[in-house]
């Protein structure tokens, strides 16, 4: 039987990503005086230094998210950067028309770093797993959605989104690569060439993927700024135009982008990604992963049959 | 000229000023529930003028209840804000005023409303920033209805800022006894126990609104329950 973790024991160790979020955000907040970071008690236990040094701009608001999307807007109409952070299913979800009106709507910049995505929290239940949180963000504009591949690329994530004015939305999460594949390019990079299609990887599916397509001569292409989408390096990296979208949420978030960037080239478009049904299981991330069809034999499959092999 | 010949002439173009945008020759203006109010703060309260608009020490105005903004179109041309030949195109597909104010048409607008629910945080973000800032001073003025306090928003804001002591805020709420449910033991309640300054008023009674927007409540937000006639005439519901 596998062992059931506690709560604390789960954040004790919950991700690289997490933990490295607690410690940059801290840095910037100490270097940056217009730099502001609201909570809704998710993670308020990593940040006691700055809530006690800079209780002016670093502000936990207690499980109220509507408000604290809000407040954030308010931060930066008056000439604050504000950062807000909780679990995505509280933070895009739950208040997203407060997303739309207070961010979208003034015309303001702001950053929301989330924790938890589509299956971190798995044993939790779906009430804490957020796989259409990109989507989401996908039905306004102007936001750019960076899905970090480990604890380094999240770095370069906050830090390019502290020294800018727009919207960000940053996805940390427990799933990871083992090594860096991206500093803050905006382009997708070439992880492997190849000439019979193209396989994009969002994020930290990028090793389970690569795994998958040993046998294939496909090039992968790394995409953890999934928003705005590179159609650029699609086309300039094109060969056969088969091709297959792997993201680590809601299947078919980014099928549109790719439609878009081909609408004058004949194409076919696979995508994998968390199935829409939920899925109604606990256990461990890695089992959810394997769920979806996200696990290396599951890709392979797929992907072998669809570039006919 | 004494003082009510100049207040009611000033009135006056406020009526025309509102014809203009409904195209009504005459125009009650009692029917405006915003009025009195937005007038009396544009005109005696708030510390900000047409040069100051990006001036980060003016006060600001959070047209929360976004819902029929003539009253404080009107106003914001009576006072120079815009002019008044812009109200004739209220509403038009080029307009700078759309049916709810949108702030990047307007600098003297400073948040784009219509759901409601959105000012008073959005003040409490606003206002925090001053502070961490250094910019101590400006107020920020908060204009909602009873009914908007069915929002939960709200209910997640007021006891933020009254645990904060944001002593920047103020709120005006105007009661017609719009809320569907009500708020038994009234609206006052729901500010105090958080730890808000209360004052209730009689919203049509310039000198009574004046007063009110003028007490000083340090260290706490301050709610201004503004009662006016109800929409339908009716008494107000007992509960």
């Amino acid at each position: 039987m596998n062992k059931v973790l506690t709560w604390d024991q789960r954040f004790a160790e919950i991700n690289a990503m997490r933990q490295r979020f607690a410690a940059v955000m801290s840095d910037l907040i100490r270097d940056n005086n217009n730099v502001a970071l609201i909570l809704a008690d998710i993670t308020a236990e990593r940040f006691t230094d700055v809530l006690n040094d800079f209780p002016g701009r670093v502000i936990n608001a207690g499980i109220r998210e509507q408000l604290m999307i809000d407040i954030t807007g308010g931060l930066a109409l008056s000439g604050m950067r504000p950062f807000a952070h909780t679990f995505a299913s509280f933070l895009i979800e739950r208040p997203f028309e407060q997303i739309k009106i207070a961010l979208n709507h003034q015309n303001i910049g702001a950053v929301l770093v989330s924790a938890g995505a589509s299956y971190d929290l798995s044993v939790d239940g779906r009430t804490h797993q957020s796989p259409a949180d990109v989507a989401l963000l996908n039905t306004l504009a102007d936001w750019k959605i960076i899905v970090p591949g480990n604890a380094e690329e999240a770095e370069y994530a906050l830090r390019m989104a502290a020294n800018d004015t727009g919207l960000y939305y940053i996805r940390l999460s427990t799933e990871t690569n083992e090594k860096t594949y991206w500093s803050g390019e905006n382009s997708f990079t070439i992880l492997r060439p190849g000439h019979q299609g193209t396989v994009i990887a969002v994020g930290p599916v990028a090793e389970r993927v690569l795994a998958a397509t040993e046998d294939l001569d496909v090039t992968v292409l790394y995409a953890p700024v999934i928003t705005p989408f590179d159609s650029i390096t699609l086309r300039n990296t094109l060969s056969v135009p088969n091709i297959a979208i792997i993201e680590p949420y809601l299947e078919g978030t980014t099928t549109y982008a790719i439609a878009e960037a081909l609408s004058d080239i004949p194409h076919r478009i696979l995508s994998i990604g968390v199935k829409r049904q939920e899925l109604r299981q606990f256990g461990t991330p890695e089992e959810h992963i394997k769920a979806h069809g996200l696990d290396i034999q599951g890709l392979r499959e797929r992907l072998s049959e669809f570039y006919g092999r | 000229m004494d003082n009510i010949d100049v207040s009611r002439s000033r009135r006056d173009i406020l009526n025309h000023y509102l014809s203009l945008m409904t195209g009504d020759e005459k125009h009650a203006p009692s029917s405006i529930s915003t009025l009195d109010i937005i007038q009396v703060l544009y005109e005696k309260v708030l510390n900000c003028s047409p040069e100051r608009v990006h001036d980060e020490y003016r006060d600001r105005f959070f047209l929360s209840k976004g819902h029929g903004p003539m009253a404080f179109y009107a106003v914001l041309a009576l006072q120079g804000f815009i002019s008044p030949k812009v109200l004739e195109t209220y509403g038009e597909y080029s307009s700078k005023l759309g049916y709810h104010p949108d702030r990047t048409k307007l600098d003297c607008v400073e948040i784009s409303s219509g759901s409601l629910g959105h000012g008073l945080p959005l003040a409490i973000g606003s206002a925090l920033a001053l502070r961490a800032r250094g910019i101590i001073g400006p107020k920020h003025w908060i204009l909602m209805g009873d009914a908007e306090l069915d929002e939960g928003s709200n209910f997640e804001a007021i006891p933020f800022a009254g645990r904060r002591g944001l002593c920047e805020i103020n709120v005006v709420i105007i009661d017609n006894d719009s809320s569907t449910l009500g708020w038994p033991g009234g609206i006052s309640h729901r500010f105090t126990i958080e730890g808000w300054e209360v004052t209730c008023v009689n919203g049509r009674d310039h000198e009574e609104l004046h007063r009110a927007f003028s007490k000083t409540h340090p260290q706490k937000p301050h709610a201004i329950i503004a009662s006016v006639e109800t929409k339908s005439g009716k008494p107000r519901r007992q509960f």
